[in-house]
């Protein structure tokens, strides 16, 4: 018999020692997982709440809008509306958890199975984190975006600052590269790279080129819609990209908050897409790693029993009459798909070598799961691994809301045979951040004319934009840009739906 | 592979403070709003004791392009009935789907928790004490040396020789070590000793004692302590205030508890402004006496009124405990306004002559019934007397007061930026 890892709820720092490293054993070894450095952390709720202010960053720049964040939140959580995350985990290397003191023995186990393990694992491997974030870099570039938006208030005032930053944050869900560009990122030769040519500034300046007179501006020759587009990178929806590399006027060190701003919006870009699958994930690691313990008899039957407890909540899903439903629970939908894998790739029944012959039967589950992990997002993942017998355990059904309609609202497929293909793949399309996010480009500029900038919103299934808060955006956008921009919503018919046109504030005025 | 594990909840906490103040900073004008709203609602007692506050979430509201309207499709769990092509009634007919721009999150108020300080520094932040420049209060404090206790390590001039001494005697008793008479008498035995092997046994004896006398020192450098000085803020800015009230019978319980009010912000104010501030309490029918505050509101007394004497009264106690060029001196009285027409010379003259000049500031308060608006009271004879020195220059605030409600504005009229009241006083 092996010896217990710990009795009761009490733990010190060598039972989590001890916890580490049992569950590595079963990571490594049954499991075959990969996975970065563990660095484990213990915190307290307020440094928990601290973590939760900066989108869950061990560092980040100041900013009012983390503080209203926190704010927010403490006053949530005294008056107990909502509880504390057990853990939190950062996509960096060496992988950083933190785990809440208050959390008993069992829970801390299945807090390093889960995060320290799991969401370790996928980090990792699988092929957006890859190719977006640098988890070896992401420290040290937030250290460097903290200590340069603190020189930038320094030197140009935290008022000019904070506007360029809240203009950055408005716009940060359309600062997204959307396809993978010739070059890995990497943060550390970022950083370098704005010392060097801050340096570069300094050292080519010279007062006199002041006053050397300018020749006589070049006869301008009209150039062609084409090639000006193909100038200014057009069209381009990566609005930040955009605006850092061409707009007119603004200063070097605006550019690079756009810069930075930009960068951390693209490190949490394959969070936003693969929630399912990383919370599935970590949810089937944490639950093949606790039975594992309890088999071989490290933890008592009461602790696994308490254990069931809390992973019966986590991936609990309640049905959508049910007055706690708000969507699909990632957890819930992650780990059934990750459980559903398991059977088929070990006991498949005909229908699943039907819809999944590659896998069915194939009796290496976490060859098949590993590969899985590695190479597909949310979307993907369900387009191509929801099994039928999911989709009528879940009793999943699609319905289709046209206002137009008089009737009501159309159940356009169920879980029968005719249905699983639609359901499926509209599932999967909830899932596709293309379809959740609006399609924003930058489509021209008037060069010859007033530099108005031009935007078009392609609109999908007559969803527009909210109207107060599109022109908000716009506000910031013009304020950027200096000139006026304009934004039009156009249906898949270039047919015009509506149309903004905002010009710069004064700064004076943009201050308050 | 090496895990490290940390614990970090020793790390020093209140990381999003900074980011905390931004917001507040730039919420500022909201907040305060709020602030106000608040502490109006509220008793004065619990109204400095911070607490959640709500802003319109408009002000702080950060847009995104967001998406909605249009027709939408869902895949929902939970499918206990429908079959393909059902149609489903729309709740109240279009009432969720048709919502209108700026509906939503925008329209929501936001709440959150302000700390005592921070609720107390926004509600008094645009308040200004009168004459600031004057006294003081510039330099707010400095650093004096006190002793605390003592310490182990220190520098030689800091030995404390009582308690060393005193410690080095616990030791040496607890270590048991031959005391200097022990010593003597046995040398003096060895002396009168004649038997050889007696005088073995004692000379051996000695030399044991000697030997344990080396062994424990007199004095060891555990025994030696230091006087431990610690730096204290010493309380420059200083100061007084003074509650002057009427408490004869003319006084109901609404126009005290009003004046309460008054005296509660100002002792709250002064408080903030003055690292250490007394207070005074002064009641007077026609005859004035120094009490405690419990006696001050709730004691009862009668008689006629007299305010000169409460004038006398303050005059003397500032003569005897508080010196003007170390102390300074607020004061506020309190009164419906009534006085005894002969008192009013022998009044004017105390306040202008003795009591003015002290004083950084004097605030009357005339408090009326509830109901009587503040224009609606005829002139007192007090109010009188008061205006008549105000308008030929003594630097006096006076305001009428007779709901609850009013005493805010009251208060940060009396002390709004030193400008404005003065504009305000000679009109």
């Amino acid at each position: 018999m092996t010896e217990r890892l710990f009795e009761g709820a009490d733990w010190d720092f060598h039972t989590l020692q001890r916890i580490t490293d049992a569950c590595e054993e079963v990571a490594l070894k049954d499991l075959g997982l990969d996975v970065y450095p563990n660095q484990i952390e213990v915190i307290t709720a307020e440094q928990m709440l601290d973590a939760y202010s900066s989108v869950g960053m061990p560092l980040f720049y100041k900013h009012w809008s983390f503080g209203k964040h926190f704010a927010y939140h403490e006053a949530s959580y005294r008056k107990g509306l909502m509880g504390l995350a057990y853990e939190i985990v950062i996509n960096s290397s060496p992988c950083i958890s933190y785990l809440m003191e208050e959390n008993t023995a069992t829970m801390q186990t299945l807090v390093i199975a889960h995060a320290a393990f799991g969401h370790n694992h996928f980090f990792k491997n699988n092929y957006l984190f890859k190719q977006w974030t640098d988890a070896e870099g992401i420290l040290d570039y937030l250290d460097f975006a903290k200590n340069y938006v603190m020189q930038c208030e320094e030197r140009y005032g935290r008022t000019e600052v904070e506007r360029t930053l809240d203009a950055a944050h408005a716009l940060m869900s359309h600062g997204i590269d959307r396809y993978p560009g010739k070059k890995q990122l990497d943060l550390r030769e970022e950083e370098k790279r704005a010392g060097r040519r801050r340096q570069h500034e300094e050292e080519i300046f010279n007062d006199l080129w002041r006053t050397v007179p300018k020749g006589a501006s070049k006869a301008r020759t009209a150039i062609s819609l084409e090639r000006r587009r193909k100038l200014l990178g057009l069209p381009q929806e990566n609005l930040l990209y955009f605006l850092e590399k061409s707009a007119p006027r603004l200063a070097p060190w605006q550019r690079e908050l756009l810069r930075i701003v930009r960068h951390i919006a693209q490190y949490f870009y394959p969070q936003s897409q693969t929630k399912v699958m990383n919370e599935g994930t970590a949810t089937y690691v944490h639950y093949r790693i606790m039975s594992k313990l309890h088999q071989q008899g490290r933890i008592t039957d009461g602790n696994f029993l308490e254990f069931l407890g809390s992973h019966t909540n986590v991936v609990f899903q309640p049905e959508f009459d049910d007055p706690r439903f708000s969507g699909f629970n990632p957890y819930a939908l992650g780990f059934a798909m990750m459980q559903d894998i398991e059977r088929i790739v070990t006991n498949p029944e005909d229908e699943d070598r039907e819809w999944f012959p590659d896998i069915a039967g194939r009796n290496d589950v976490m060859g098949v799961l590993r590969d899985v992990w590695a190479n597909y997002r949310d979307e993907s993942f369900i387009g191509q691994f929801l099994s039928p017998k999911l989709m009528r355990h879940f009793r999943m059904f699609h319905l289709h809301d046209d206002p137009e309609e008089r009737a009501g609202i159309r159940v356009d497929a169920i879980h029968d045979e005719r249905g699983f293909r639609r359901v499926r793949r509209e599932l999967a399309r909830q899932h596709d951040v293309g379809f959740i996010d609006a399609n924003i480009e930058v489509v021209d500029v008037d060069l010859s004319g007033d530099r108005r900038l031009i935007l078009h919103h392609r609109v999908i299934k007559g969803s527009q934009l909210n109207e107060t808060d599109a022109k908000r955006v716009l506000q910031h956008l013009a304020d950027l840009w200096t000139y006026d921009v304009a934004l039009i919503e156009v249906d898949a018919n270039d047919k015009v739906l509506r149309e903004y046109v905002v010009s710069p504030r004064p700064i004076a005025a943009a201050v308050a | 592979m090496a895990i490290h594990i940390i614990d970090r909840r020793l790390n020093p906490g209140g990381k999003s403070l900074e980011n905390r103040q931004r917001f507040l900073r730039r919420a500022k004008s909201l907040v305060q709003g709020a602030v106000k709203k608040t502490s109006q609602e509220r008793e004065i007692k619990d109204v400095l004791e911070g607490g959640e506050v709500t802003i319109p979430l408009d002000g702080m509201h950060e847009p995104r392009f967001r998406r909605e309207g249009g027709t939408r499709d869902m895949v929902l769990p939970g499918n206990k009935k429908f079959i393909e092509g059902d149609y489903l009634q729309r709740q109240g007919q279009g009432s969720a789907k048709d919502s209108g721009p700026g509906e939503g999150d925008s329209e929501d108020a936001f709440r959150f928790v302000l700390s005592r300080d921070e609720f107390v520094d926004l509600f008094l932040d645009d308040l200004e004490l009168p004459d600031l420049a004057k006294r003081k209060i510039a330099q707010t404090e400095s650093e004096g040396i006190q002793r605390a206790g003592y310490t182990t390590s220190g520098s030689p001039a800091n030995i404390s020789v009582s308690r060393t001494v005193k410690l080095a005697l616990a030791r040496r008793i607890a270590l048991k070590r031959p005391r200097k008479d022990e010593v003597e008498e046995l040398e003096a035995a060895i002396e009168a000793c004649t038997d050889e092997d007696e005088r073995a046994e004692l000379v051996a004896r000695l030399e044991k004692l000697k030997a344990k006398t080396k062994r424990i020192p007199f004095i060891d450098p555990l025994d030696i302590r230091y006087r431990r000085y610690e730096k204290m803020p010493r309380p420059v800015a200083q100061a007084v205030m003074f509650c002057l009230m009427d408490v004869s019978g003319s006084m109901s319980e609404h126009m005290k508890d009003l004046a309460k009010r008054f005296y509660m912000l100002l002792y709250v104010f002064l408080k903030r402004r003055y690292k250490h501030v007394e207070i005074v309490f002064i009641r007077h029918t026609d005859r004035a006496e120094e009490v405690d505050e419990q006696t001050f509101f709730y004691g009862p007394a009668s008689g006629g009124t007299l305010v000169s004497s409460a004038l006398q009264a303050m005059h003397e106690i500032v003569r005897e405990r508080f010196n003007p060029s170390d102390w300074n001196i607020y004061a506020a009285q309190a009164s419906d306004g009534d006085n005894s027409y002969s008192d009013g010379e022998l009044t004017g003259l105390l306040l202008t002559e003795k009591i003015l000049p002290v004083c950084q500031f004097f605030a009357y308060l005339e408090v009326g019934e509830s109901g009587g608006s503040a224009f609606d009271l005829s002139d007192s004879s007090l109010w009188t007397l008061y205006e008549r020195l105000r308008n030929s220059g003594a630097p006096l605030s006076m305001r009428k007061v007779s709901e609850r409600s009013e005493i805010f504005p009251v208060f940060h009229d009396l002390f709004q930026r030193r400008e404005t009241a003065q504009e305000k006083a000679a009109p």
